[in-house]
């Protein structure tokens, strides 16, 4: 219960494979794969939208050691999506592996395998493609019902109502609302209405996507992806090769980061073709190119802002549309959008009146968009926490109190986050502690540093959920061994977040055993449970909770094989970590003796499975304060200090959460002012590498300053709600609002680059 | 072509191609810590040390190491332990892709300058990339150690 | 992706010189750029062997052999009193340490990068170069001119009494410049070099006598809008020709400032 200590939850626990990581051991796909397979590598199209009229690949299969080369006519012709999401996906069934149509630039257009790269390169180079170029649409704004169709194909499918009509290149549409906002906004002497522009910012995570495949023993594709969804990849794969899902067996090793990227099925196919082709072993590593321009990035959104008040700073209507551009595929593009509203307008649930949410996901010929890290939460907390600020600078408030006034408190419910109840809030307790934390009141007033530099700060508040409500499903095995250790089974991914070690941490407090007394085991679609994967920030919360359960069955299981040896009914007896015992004192037995027991002539299974999902998908919040050194001369933009405090519920492992924090502040800080997505006319993507995308590196994120203020959360493990995403939404509307400050003018667009600041203010004025 | 060189302290000879990059070939040879992050010299993972100096081994023709000495993270593990052990404390591995180059590099760091101070450390790992985004914890990792080995 | 086909260490200039003849060799330096390019070399040309990695010093001058490292110049003391530490400013944001121990300064220089920070400050410090073949020449006149079947063997920094000055924008701490700006000052005369506009960098005097009597705050702005009014600025992913117009203005009235202050 709330207050109470424990023995591994809480504890800032090293991960269990922390000095394996940093010592280099061989863990990741690439390591752990064998060397001699096909090299799989995939010509890709330099148009952003064409026909492939003809394709000739006789020259190329004459390349010694190029083994088989596929195109659009050697695929299945069942559309998919890549998406890992649940049964029956939201986002359309739009892909072929290979397709005729090729709808950006970078779109495979034909599948080479080879014995070695240099064979593999030399083919691609002599497939001859001839293309009829269409025109392309490349601005989300003329998409909609726009003349050039990314997906007139009779083919492709939606499995959900989630207002989609490929003949309006529409992937998804809805407004929901309560209460009439236009009436309450006519009421409102303050109106801001302003456009906030977040671009397809890339999750650029160290290890880029990579898969090998091989035909196993039993004549199933066994399959080793850097993937946070097993489970999703199976079906995936199955439904792509058009095969049954018994076929295929997907495991994950440690996984080189994701960050949702790897949520979706984006070099999976490929060499899975080639395997179940061909029958060989394969191996696809993206290189830093692809994963820049054909991957899954952040969905570009424009989102519309109109937010009502009074004058003296009460909030009363919020107004959101959201225009998000999924470009060439449909992937999360559904789902992504509707945590533009549903996780920014419920910040507000304080004093609001009515809302109205509504949206358009469109088609054009971009890089297909996926899913990073915050999950569409990030565009709109950066539009209606920038609009808030612009309302806070034309009231003269300071941003705080205004926040103050009008923030969600524990125990409302949240109308536009679906009626569900903020159960556990301490957003007033982080913001009261960033405040301290950051030194609000000396740092908020702007400081002239002379020279031309000036100091200033801004401030956010953001929101996530924990798990997909009602959709998400956690599993955990837990199993007594020799000796009394455990064995935790998980179809989770830990992608570096440590989920293996949390888990671990929640599983020894229920069997009240050290950590180092817990196997864990993920992910495998055939060994391990049923799991949804990691992704919405899920695992802590869901899977937990399945952990908790499953710990609790096992207990019992391990009481009736005492009370075989101790010959009494299981009732009589408690479960003591090491031992089991008598209530009445009248005997015990070692945990190592049951677990020999087990083994031995005993029918009782002590091995339990739990599946866990929730109704409900409980916000963690958060507060971020930013102070900026302007250069009035140069535009340039340094972070001085950031300030967060979270509430995630009880954080089970204090420094895992932090490193979450501070890890996606810097992410953060990197979209708020470096990292852009620039597409020139032909709809290439210019920023194709690390030498053009350029992401924080240690020298351009200042000082950061992270605590936590927990609630607890009664539907969680242990109080625990989910930390993963939120930290990633603050930066941006904190960082714009210290540069407006600093200058005067508001930045509506990211990245918020040197030359716009200087440009920003000299066409001020 | 034949090169010939020390690789972790063992003599290698071994037949390369003149474009074959020493990051491949170090992976050839099973030294697997040695991590590709891009194509454009810009992240640090494949840091080795090329006559004890920290180099790109992406960015470095194996046969230009013909004749010199190459450190990997395999060959360097007790050494590295005695950090990392104060990174892992903090929890700042994360996932664990960039650590071997980062690794690499704070080893040649600290034998360069053993007391470093935070802007000293900042400056010297700007190089390798993590978008874990550790910085603060890999910082506060490593100020941990020096702390502990300034106290005994 | 590069393709090499040979690979050649050469046991002296001669032989280098002879290989690098052939149209589809080439010298390697750092490799940093060379390796990102498209191309296929048949014979890649390694100077390394030849002890052209050290720094020297004469009365008179610094000579920096081709295969000296970035991250020598940045360490070494005597071009640290010499620049007032401008030397190290200049590479010091360079993407890493293990960059600069690979990327040289025959590299930068030779291939007359316009992104290249050691190439603007040289050409502010008045370097001369000297080629296996054609001889020592001003670096300036080298920058200028078409690329030559040559070897660049030695860089020269010629010593003396300045006042040096780097600054450069960038738009992350270890990104290209922006634009990059050094300045010397030696008897009265100014000298400034602007580079990454995008275009390599260019040497500017000061022909008006703007700054003759010393540098004062007026002097300076007057400077600095002289020099941003001649050179010509382009656009690329990091910034605008305008953009960079208006902070050349202010990089080098900051430097000149800079100068004056201390």
């Amino acid at each position: 219960m709330e207050g109470k200590t424990y023995q591994s939850v809480g504890q800032p626990v090293r991960k269990k494979d922390a000095m394996a990581l940093l010592l280099g051991k061989p863990a990741y796909v690439d390591d752990v794969t064998p060397r001699d397979c096909l090299v799989v590598k995939v010509l890709r199209s330099p148009h952003a939208h064409a026909l492939i009229e003809e394709i000739d690949t006789t020259a190329a299969m004459k390349v010694p050691g190029v083994a088989a080369i596929f195109t659009y006519r050697d695929v299945p012709q069942k559309r998919f999506t890549m998406a890992g999401q649940t049964y029956p996906e939201p986002s359309p069934y739009d892909r072929l592996i290979l397709d005729q149509r090729v709808r950006f630039v970078g779109d495979a257009a034909a599948i080479v395998a080879g014995e070695t790269e240099q064979a593999v390169d030399r083919a691609l180079k002599l497939i001859r493609v001839r293309y009829q170029v269409l025109e392309a649409v490349l601005d989300p704004h003329e998409a909609l019902d726009s003349p050039i169709l990314v997906h007139p194909e009779d083919s492709w499918r939606s499995l959900c109502p989630v207002g989609a009509d490929n003949r309006r290149n529409l992937c998804a549409s809805e407004t929901c609302s309560d209460g009439d906002v236009d009436q309450v906004l006519a009421g409102c002497p303050c109106v801001v209405d302003r456009v906030y522009h977040t671009k397809a910012c890339n999750q650029a995570m160290m290890e880029t996507f990579r898969t090998y495949t091989e035909m196993d023993p039993y004549g199933r594709l066994h399959v080793v992806s850097s993937t946070q969804i097993v489970f999703h990849v199976r079906r995936i794969l199955a439904n792509a090769l058009d095969i049954p899902k018994s076929k295929i067996h997907v495991e994950k090793p440690r996984i080189g980061g994701g960050f949702g990227a790897k949520q979706t099925v984006v070099a999976e196919v490929y060499p899975a073709l080639v395997t179940w082709k061909t029958g060989r072993p394969a191996k696809m590593i993206y290189s830093r190119e692809e994963s820049q321009i054909a991957a899954s990035p952040r969905h570009e959104m424009e989102v519309h802002v109109r937010l009502g008040a009074t004058q003296d700073g009460v909030i009363r209507a919020l107004d959101v549309y959201t225009l998000s551009n999924t470009g060439a595929y449909g992937e999360h593009g559904p789902t992504t959008v509707g945590l533009s509203g549903h996780k920014s307008i419920p910040l507000y649930t304080g004093n609001l009146e009515a809302f109205r949410f509504a949206y358009d996901v469109v088609y054009t010929n971009r890089q297909s968009a996926g899913a990073y890290r915050g999950y569409g939460a990030t565009q709109g907390i950066f539009a209606v926490e920038s609009a808030v600020n612009e309302l806070a600078d034309r009231l003269g408030m300071d941003p705080v109190a205004l926040r103050e006034k009008n923030m969600v408190r524990e125990g409302q419910i949240m109308p536009a986050y679906y009626n569900e109840p903020a159960s556990a809030c301490a957003l007033d307790k982080c913001m009261e502690r960033c405040k301290e934390l950051f030194g609000w009141e000396e740092k908020f007033p702007v400081r002239d540093m002379g020279n031309g530099k000036v100091r200033a700060a801004g401030v956010a508040m953001a929101m996530q959920g924990s798990g997909i409500s009602g959709v998400d499903v956690g599993s955990a095995t837990i199993k007594l061994s020799d000796e009394g250790f455990y064995n935790l089974s998980i179809g989770a991914a830990d992608m570096g977040t440590g989920c293996d070690t949390i888990l671990a941490q929640i599983a020894a407090e229920c069997l009240e055993c050290s950590v180092d007394n817990i196997a864990v085991f993920g992910a495998d679609s055939d060994a391990s449970p049923y799991d949804s994967g990691s992704y919405a920030s899920s695992t802590t919360y869901v899977t937990g909770k399945a952990v908790e359960q499953a710990c609790a069955q096992l207990k019992e299981q391990i009481c009736a094989v005492a009370a075989q040896m101790l010959d009494c009914p299981a009732g009589e007896l408690e479960f003591a970590g090491d031992r089991v015992r008598r209530l009445d004192g009248g005997g015990e037995v070692a945990l190592a003796e049951i677990a020999a027991k087990s083994m031995c002539g005993n029918p009782i299974a002590v091995q339990a499975t739990s599946s866990h999902t929730s109704p409900v998908s409980p916000p963690p919040f958060m507060v971020g304060m930013a102070q900026v050194e302007v250069d009035k001369e140069t535009g340039s933009v340094e972070v001085l200090d950031y300030a967060a405090v979270v509430d995630c519920g009880t954080p089970i492992n204090p420094n895992l959460a932090r490193v979450q924090t501070e890890g996606g502040i810097v992410q953060g800080i990197g979209m708020a002012l470096f990292e852009d997505v620039t597409y020139n006319e032909k709809g290439r993507l210019l920023e194709n590498s690390f030498l053009q995308y350029k992401i924080p590196t240690r020298l351009d994120m200042g000082h950061l300053k992270v605590e936590f203020a927990p609630s607890y959360e009664p539907s969680g493990p242990f109080g625990a709600k989910s930390i993963g995403e939120i930290v990633i939404n603050t930066p941006s509307p904190a960082i714009a609002q210290a540069v407006f400050r600093a200058t005067g003018v508001w930045h509506r667009e990211l990245p918020i680059t040197p030359e716009k600041v200087l440009m920003g203010m000299k066409d001020r004025g | 072509m034949e090169i010939k060189l020390t690789l972790n302290g063992r003599a290698v000879t071994a037949s390369v191609q003149a474009d074959t990059l020493l990051l491949d070939f170090l992976r050839s040879q099973g030294c697997l810590s040695v991590k590709r992050g891009c194509e454009t010299a810009n992240c640090g993972l494949c840091t080795v040390l090329l006559d004890e100096k920290p180099v790109l081994s992406c960015s470095v023709l194996a046969a230009r190491a013909d004749g010199h000495a190459v450190h990997t993270l395999e060959g360097l593990q007790e050494e590295a332990a005695d950090f990392a052990a104060f990174i892992a404390g903090q929890g700042a591995e994360q996932c664990g892709f960039c650590n071997p180059g980062f690794v690499m590099n704070t080893v040649a760091l600290l034998r360069e300058n053993p007391d470093p101070t935070d802007d000293e450390i900042r400056a010297y790992l700007a190089g390798n990339l993590c978008r874990c985004s550790g910085y603060e914890g890999q910082l506060r990792g490593i100020r941990a150690y020096l702390e502990h080995k300034r106290q005994g | 992706m590069l393709t090499i086909q040979n690979y050649v260490r050469a046991g002296s200039l001669e032989e280098a010189y002879a290989l690098c003849q052939k149209k589809n060799n080439v010298v390697l330096g750092g490799m940093l750029w060379l390796k990102m390019q498209r191309n296929r070399v048949d014979t890649a040309i390694d100077l390394s062997g030849l002890g052209l990695d050290q720094i020297e010093e004469t009365d008179s001058e610094y000579r920096l052999g081709a295969m000296v490292t970035l991250r020598q110049l940045e360490l070494h003391p005597g071009l640290d009193r010499l620049t007032q530490g401008a030397m190290a400013e200049s590479v010091r944001h360079i993407v890493g340490v293990q960059f600069r121990n690979l990327a040289t300064v025959g590299g930068s220089v030779f291939g007359r990068f316009g992104f290249s920070d050691v190439l603007t400050l040289l050409l502010a410090l008045e370097a001369r170069v000297v080629l296996y073949r054609g001889g020592e020449q001003s670096l300036a006149d080298f920058a200028a001119a078409p690329r030559q079947r040559d070897i660049l063997t030695h860089v020269i920094i010629p010593k003396g009494e300045r006042r040096v000055v780097y600054l450069s924008q960038r738009n992350t701490a270890t990104d290209f410049p922006v634009l990059t700006c050094a300045l010397s000052r030696r008897e009265g005369r100014t000298l400034c070099a602007v580079g990454a506009r995008p275009g390599r960098a260019e040497p500017f005097e000061d022909g008006q006598g703007l700054l003759a009597g010393g540098i004062t705050p007026e002097g300076a702005q007057a400077f600095a809008r002289e020099a941003a009014g001649r050179f010509r600025f382009g656009s690329n992913l990091r910034g605008s020709a305008q953009y960079r117009q208006e902070i050349c203005q202010v990089l080098v009235r900051r430097g000149l400032l800079a100068m004056e202050g201390e």
